[in-house]
């Protein structure tokens, strides 16, 4: 299991999500969001990024989890991350972004295969500092899944 | 893999090499005696084979070897530069490349395919070395004239020309003449310059490519010329001398062939230094802005406002020299056809001349690249069942030779390339009669020639055997058409009976910026094309809170369908009270998207689409506004297919209650 050494957390539907410090290029307060008409709810909206479009994506649709409406916490943390073998910039909602943490001497576990409400192959691994859940997902795997189902439903239409 | 990883270099190195090689090999079948291609093509091979082993392509240093053994067989006059022998060593090529492809693993099916074309070489030098006597050899080669200079600087980058002339007098029995004509007087004597060059006799039993290799590491910038020593003529009859290999500086006159593809963006420089003046006034203007925001008290107007002209100028400019570094010449890409002209002429037995016009017409790279696929697709259509065979064209009075022409030209904001055949043409019965027998036509429906060869881009309209004389014309090219038209380009045919077709695409210039019409639909702001825009009208208020089951206008006596894009789009926004119509036409007709507002015109830079929504056909790309904003380009081909599916669907359905 490769573990980052820091990482970035953040809130989302009461669950602290975990991702790793170096892929994180900047944290943003909401700007305006594009919806894009029949877009998957995971990746539903873009941003505009310095002059890029990015598109924002959603872990909490990812985790079948409640989505909260945009508050005064809620950020977008914009990360670059290997989506198919190229190096993408993509947009994630956190419903507040909590810290960046050292990894050193925290226990890490792998997610258990049962005892989750989430599909396990989604997480990487679940990480216990001082008692807390932590959970790291598998982001590649996730925006993977996710351009396998839009492509399925666009071959559908 | 990075720009700097040494084997991603090599390859593109490799590429142009075999682009090259192939060119010259292709010129050497129409003019097999040219001595200049040869070298060409030896140097080709022999540079490959070196840099090959130096970066581990062992399998491809071992195989080209044998290919240069060949090639310095013609060079030397031992062999011909048969037919044979150029096929062979164009499918010897086509196996570099995948040697090249497979890395220097190696792969042990791909040696097999190698040791089938060596054989075939074998053979084939075999074949022609009879011939070779006929070749002017000069016969008795003792030795070499050599006269060289270094290049200007050379001394500054550390080449010392002693080692140099220490080299050839190890090659064999020297004699060096230094001219010392370009001395300089004293005064003006910079003393890192080589102002000396060199006459060089060299006896014995030496080759031109030894003699080369002495100068291996200046030999691009140099003048070097090696000519062999001839007897004095003892009779009065002039003996043709000819040299078998000069290297000089200037650009080769015999590498005519087209410039090699490209796997990285070749800039004139001075388009560079262009956009380099550009950035460095606009550093300029950004200070002048970032002084007056940080000045205190109020700002001048007038001096804001003329910051902001210049920034304004200059990002127009910027645009336009960016935009010009995407450009590229066609030839590029038709360089590529030759090859495929060339085999498929072995392939069909014909005998197919290839002519091209307008090579130096610029297109944007990305069009380039993305038109190779269907323009192939339409040689070969013209090559295979455009052009008559020997025996008919012939009977027909045409010369045997069938004339394949490429051309190219600008013309507005567009880029015209045609695709002409001097073949049968396109049998007009025929196409008809299979369009009213799909039910596309009306039986008798008076059609101009234009829409009726339209009906060739039908998906399925040709299969196999239903039209023999015209089978293949509509094979797959609803998919060219398809590829066209995401090119924001159009195809047009024309043909004559018996004097043949051309296939014209009408091709935007760059994909990178276009004029858009900007319109609101619900709350989300979206840019359809000007191109394709044809006119905007305000809907019916008839047709507002119309619920009817059917969704036509009128537009001045022409029935125009209509998409509400609020559907579409699935917006619960309040709709506007006076909705407009943009009516937009590509291809497949006229077609109506009702919109809420129409906001105006804007120029666009096109940004692709992120890999998430990249499979959403309605757009086919997004724009960043002047506010900030993200706004998504409308396809409109695609949203008008999608329209006419779900209409089916529809259809289909009322049919099944029924």
């Amino acid at each position: 299991m490769n573990i980052p050494e820091r990482v970035l957390t953040f809130a989302l539907d009461g669950e602290i999500f975990a991702i790793d410090a170096q892929a994180v290029r900047e944290i943003l307060e909401v700007p305006t969001i594009t919806r894009v008409p029949g877009a998957p709810d995971f990746a539903s909206g873009l941003i505009n990024v310095r002059g890029a479009i990015v598109p924002l994506t959603d872990l909490a649709v990812a985790f079948g989890m409640a989505r909260a409406d945009h508050g005064e916490d809620t950020r977008v943390i914009v990360i670059e991350a290997e989506v198919e073998g190229e190096p993408t910039t993509i947009g994630l909602v956190a419903d507040k972004v909590l810290d960046v943490a050292a990894m050193e001497g925290v226990a890490v576990e792998e997610a258990p295969p049962v005892g989750m409400r989430w599909r396990a192959d989604f997480i990487r691994a679940i990480a216990r500092p001082q008692g807390q859940f932590v959970i790291l997902p598998d982001l590649e795997l996730i925006f993977a899944e996710s351009l396998a189902t839009a492509a399925r439903l666009h071959n559908l239409n | 893999m990075s720009e700097d990883d040494p084997v991603a270099a090599f390859r593109v190195e490799a590429a142009e090499l075999l682009d090259s090689v192939e060119a010259a090999l292709l010129d050497l079948a129409g003019d097999s005696t040219n001595t200049g291609l040869v070298d060409e093509v030896f140097r080709g091979l022999h540079t490959l084979k070196g840099s090959g082993a130096m970066f581990g392509f062992e399998a491809l240093a071992r195989f080209t070897h044998h290919c240069e053994t060949a090639f310095d067989r013609v060079r030397k006059g031992h062999a011909e530069a048969s037919q044979a022998l150029i096929g062979v060593v164009l499918s010897a090529r086509d196996h570099m490349q995948a040697l090249i492809d497979v890395g220097t693993q190696g792969d042990p099916m791909l040696e097999v395919a190698g040791e089938a074309i060596l054989s075939a070489l074998e053979k084939a030098v075999a074949n022609s070395e009879g011939v070779a006597v006929l070749r002017p050899v000069q016969a008795e080669r003792k030795g070499w004239h050599i006269s060289f200079k270094l290049p200007p600087g050379a001394m500054v980058n550390g080449t010392n020309p002693l080692p140099l002339l220490d080299e050839l007098r190890e090659l064999g029995d020297c004699r060096i003449t230094p001219r010392l004509d370009e001395l300089p007087p004293l005064a003006s004597l910079v003393p890192t310059e080589c102002y000396i060059h060199w006459d060089i006799v060299i006896e014995g039993d030496v080759t031109c490519e030894d003699i080369e290799d002495v100068f291996i590491f200046v030999i691009d910038d140099m003048d070097l010329a090696i000519t062999p020593l001839v007897e004095e003529p003892e009779s009065d009859e002039p003996v043709e001398v000819l040299p078998v290999a000069t290297v000089v500086s200037a650009p080769q006159p015999v590498a005519k062939a087209a410039a090699p593809v490209q796997e990285s963006v070749r800039v004139a420089a001075e388009r560079l230094d262009e956009l380099m003046n550009r950035v460095g006034e606009l550093v300029i203007a950004q200070s002048r802005l970032a002084q007056l925001a940080a000045s205190v008290g109020p700002v001048n107007e007038l001096t804001l406002r003329a910051v902001s002209e210049d920034i304004e100028r200059l990002s127009a400019e910027l645009r336009d020299t960016t935009m010009a570094m995407r450009m590229m010449p066609v030839g590029n890409l038709f360089g590529r056809f030759r090859r495929l002209v060339h085999d498929l002429a072995r392939e069909t037995g014909k005998t197919i001349e290839l002519v091209t016009h307008g090579e130096a017409t610029e297109v944007d790279k990305t069009v380039i690249e993305r038109l190779a696929d269907p323009m192939i697709h339409l040689i070969r259509n013209s090559c295979d069942h455009g052009l008559e065979t020997a025996d008919d064209r012939v009977a027909a009075g045409k010369p045997v030779t069938g004339r394949l022409t490429l051309s190219a030209r600008q013309a507005g904001g567009e880029v015209l390339i045609a695709i002409t055949d001097d073949g049968r043409g396109i049998d007009r019965e025929r196409v008809r009669a299979k369009a009213e027998a799909q039910g596309l036509i009306q039986p008798g429906a008076v059609l101009g020639d234009g829409e009726l060869f339209q009906m060739i881009f039908h998906p399925g309209f040709s299969t196999a055997a239903a039209i023999t004389n015209l089978s293949g014309r509509g094979v797959g090219m609803d998919v060219v058409k398809r590829s066209i038209e995401s090119l924001r380009g159009t195809i047009d045919i024309a043909s004559t009976p018996g004097m043949g077709t051309t296939m014209t695409l009408h091709l935007p210039l760059t994909l990178a910026i276009i004029e858009c019409m900007l319109v609101r639909v619900g709350e989300g702001r979206y840019a359809i094309p000007l191109s394709v825009v044809e006119e905007c009208i305000e809907l019916p208020a008839a047709e507002v809170t119309s619920t009817a089951r059917r969704n036509f206008l009128d537009v001045r006596g022409e029935l125009v369908p209509y998409l509400r894009l609020r559907d579409t789009f699935g917006t619960d926004y309040p709709a506007d009270l006076f909705q407009k119509v943009v009516i937009v036409g590509q291809g497949r007709g006229r077609v109506g998207l009702v919109v809420d507002q129409i906001i105006g015109n804007t120029q666009t830079v096109i940004k692709s689409l992120s890999r998430f929504h990249a499979g959403q056909g309605s757009f086919s790309g997004a724009t960043i506004l002047g506010d900030g904003n993200v706004a998504l380009i409308l396809d409109v081909g695609n949203l008008i297919v999608a329209a006419q599916k779900n209409q089916r669907l529809l259809g289909e359905r009322a049919g099944e209650v029924a």
